[in-house]
């Protein structure tokens, strides 16, 4: 059941929204998918479920391509949330639910156990236009998962969502992937890709800029973070070479620095101007590779 | 079940379910009850049973039995009574309500009848020329008389004039049936307009809806557009059905139980005493057509606007298409020979209601009928082929849009380059 993207391409007349995208998302497995507004995300999660037809280019299934008969094993919750606001949600779910297949009284089963599970079991019927946003939202991820896809595309599934929330969503996030399904997701949010993914691909007007593993990326990347916290002004670091960025905190200095061997210079350097309450190297957070990555080229 | 019969039914019984829908079926239900019953309401209010009651004060004396006479044959509905007492009295009981008016006949000086009519107002003409025709009747009788006509010159007098008509073409319907068919015609017409205008409109607001509160994107990702754009328009379209079944069922059984009083009034003029069963079966095949046709015009519109408000704008331009084939068909009431009318007919847009109107109003070759239903069903499949594919790309398509530039747009999006 591997989700295969081979050169695919959309153009909407002369604008190329995603350009030759190859991508390989193995069984369950937990897929981030970066990008900037207008990076070509949605166009691409649209045409993963064919709801657009690609330009060029091939996505397959498990060896076959997605449509309509393939409906009951994809779950999608789209970027703008939207539900009926004047339909019950219960009857919102279950009609949701029986159009990918699903028999009404197994829907019921699984609307309760969800509404159970995010703590909001007195919302069954009431409307949706009654409802917070954050509730609403709940919802919509369970319409997008009532009858348990194969394949999950969450576009921002957190955004919009407080803490709390979003760690409740999280969790059911995870708890899908643990039941075997494959989950594409994409985000603003670094961190929680960061937190959540195995596997990334970072857009950028519609071509991949990164794409692999986590940690493969974030070694590849080559730079490192180094937090410096001392008694004493670090100023003078700014400008040492084989630094890239400098940042000055409350406490000391961020150096983004070019490798680690950079560090041991720094360290040699500073020891015995004073106390160093803090000196450590840290691995690139998936922000900076962003930035790096997807700023750059916007100059 | 099929996902395209799990749509049809959610969209017919969430409509049928819908507070809008009950309240317009039951208002329309008491204004068809209304109509049927028309002439007991209007006896209802009508104290005397209908029955205008005028007092007469005969001066002469000999004048009244003739005139009652008369006045009779003209109105049975004008309820005379020889009133004994003085002309004040009889004002006086017109002015409290027991009278209509009151009539004072008397001789003039060539011993022919002349007559005053007092009432509270005199806005009545009928009753006023009712009385005026029955008196000048009287008059023509006594002044035969008095220059000593024979009954048989008398007769000679008042024969009716021979006058005949004949229609050259074959089948052509008589005045009378012409007059017949317009009423059953105007009225079939009339639902037509209002249903295509009405539901049709319902399905672009449905399609707006969706798309506007965003349920659209996962809807598409579950069923396709065009089994969607199907289902709600089947579905739609069930339920109009329903309604007007409601509508004639009530007003057929008020119709048959009222049949006696309702033939003789307005009913039976207008043809409604016997209803051909061939009209009714027209009117609703080119009622289905119709809807179909405007449906689908309707559903692609509806698909290319983002906010609710714009849904109105969006098919400004097809609710004139309908008011205008019934303007023309109203026109063709008049005249359903006319050359214009003939052209119009074949106009897929005017179809529905001009060519039901010549089936209805004359006698057709069938061969005209059903190329007009032909043509009509053409221009169906050939728009919903092509607003299946504006609908696929329109659904997807946010932003400001209400402009038929998004026809293209929408194109572009399911184009396969």
């Amino acid at each position: 059941m591997v989700l295969k993207l081979e050169h695919v391409t959309k153009r909407f007349g002369k604008f190329t929204a995603v350009d030759d995208l190859s991508l390989e998302i193995p069984e369950k497995e937990m897929f981030g998918f970066l990008g900037a507004n207008g990076a070509g995300k949605t166009t691409t999660f649209r045409m993963i479920l064919g709801l657009l037809d690609s330009s060029g280019g091939q996505i397959t299934w498990d060896g076959k391509p997605i449509n309509y008969s393939t409906s009951h094993l994809v779950g999608y919750l789209p970027e703008e949330r939207g539900l009926y606001p004047k339909l019950k949600v219960r009857d919102q779910i279950v009609y949701l639910a029986r159009l990918r297949g699903m028999t009404k009284s197994k829907a019921l089963i699984e609307l309760k156990s969800w509404l159970e599970r995010f703590k909001i079991p007195e919302y069954e019927n009431k409307k949706v236009e009654e409802l917070s946003k954050g509730n609403q939202q709940k919802i919509q991820f369970i319409a997008a998962v009532v009858h348990k896809p194969k394949l999950l595309i969450l576009d921002e599934p957190f955004s919009g969502l407080d803490p709390i929330n979003v760690e409740m969503l999280k969790e059911a996030v995870l708890a899908l992937k643990e039941d075997g399904a494959t989950i594409v997701f994409s985000s603003h949010q670094m961190h929680h890709v960061e937190e959540m993914c195995e596997h990334l691909c970072i857009m950028h007007k519609g071509s991949p800029v990164v794409h692999g593993g986590l940690k493969e990326i974030k070694r590849s990347f080559g730079k490192k973070n180094l937090v410096i916290h001392a008694d004493f002004p670090l100023e003078s670091l700014e400008n040492y070479p084989g630094v890239v960025k400098a940042k000055t905190t409350m406490e000391g200095i961020q150096l983004q620095i070019e490798g680690e061997y950079i560090a041991e210079k720094i360290l040699k350097e500073i020891v015995g101007k004073g106390f160093i309450r803090k000196f450590s190297l840290e691995e690139p957070s998936l922000n900076d590779i962003f930035i790096e990555k997807v700023g750059n080229s916007y100059e | 079940m099929n996902s395209f019969w799990i749509i049809l039914f959610h969209t017919y019984l969430n409509k049928l379910k819908s507070k809008s829908f009950i309240i317009t079926t039951i208002i329309t239900v008491v204004i068809v009850l209304a109509l049927t019953n028309i002439n007991n309401i209007i006896d209802m209010f009508d104290k005397n049973g209908g029955k205008d009651k005028v007092a007469v004060l005969d001066e002469s004396g000999q004048l009244y039995e003739p005139f009652k006479k008369q006045v009779n044959t003209i109105n049975k509905d004008i309820n005379l009574t020889l009133y004994q007492g003085s002309e004040k009295e009889a004002e006086k009981a017109v002015e409290k309500g027991d009278f209509k008016g009151v009539i004072q006949l008397r001789y003039n000086n060539e011993k022919l009848p002349e007559a005053t009519f007092k009432a509270m107002g005199i806005a009545d003409s009928a009753l006023f020329t009712d009385l005026q025709t029955g008196l000048q009747q009287l008059k023509t009788m006594l002044a035969a008389s008095q220059i000593n006509l024979a009954p048989a010159q008398l007769q000679k007098l008042y024969e009716p004039v021979s006058f005949e008509k004949f229609a050259l073409e074959k089948n052509a319907k008589t005045e009378e049936e012409l007059n017949q068919a317009r009423g059953l015609v105007y009225v079939l017409l009339f639902i037509i307009y209002f249903s295509v205008i009405m539901y049709a409109t319902m399905i672009a607001m449905e399609v707006a809806t969706e798309k506007s509160s965003r349920v659209m994107e996962i809807l598409i990702s579950s069923v396709s557009p065009i089994k969607q754009m199907f289902a709600k328009i089947i579905g739609i379209g069930l339920l109009s059905l329903t309604q007007l079944a409601a509508f004639l069922i009530v007003g057929y059984i008020s119709l048959t139980n009222n049949l006696e009083s309702v033939k003789e009034g307005f009913f039976g003029v207008y043809g409604f005493s016997d209803i051909p069963i061939g009209t009714i079966v027209y009117a609703v095949i080119f009622f289905i057509l119709g809807y179909f046709l405007y449906a689908t015009l309707a559903a692609f519109l509806g698909s290319l606007v983002s906010r609710i408000e714009d849904v109105q704008q969006m098919i400004t331009p097809m609710t004139f298409l309908v008011v205008g084939g019934f303007m023309i068909a109203m026109f063709g009431l008049g005249k359903p020979d006319a050359a214009f009318i003939t052209i119009t007919s074949y106009i897929p847009f005017f179809t529905p209601m001009i060519m039901f109107l010549r089936v209805g109003m004359l006698t057709l070759p069938a061969w005209e009928a059903i190329l007009g239903i032909a043509i009509l069903l053409a221009t169906i499949i050939a728009l919903a082929i092509f607003g299946a594919r504006v609908y696929r790309g329109g659904v997807l398509m946010y932003g400001k849009s209400n402009s038929f530039k998004d026809i293209k747009k929408a194109l572009q999006l399911t184009k396969n380059e």
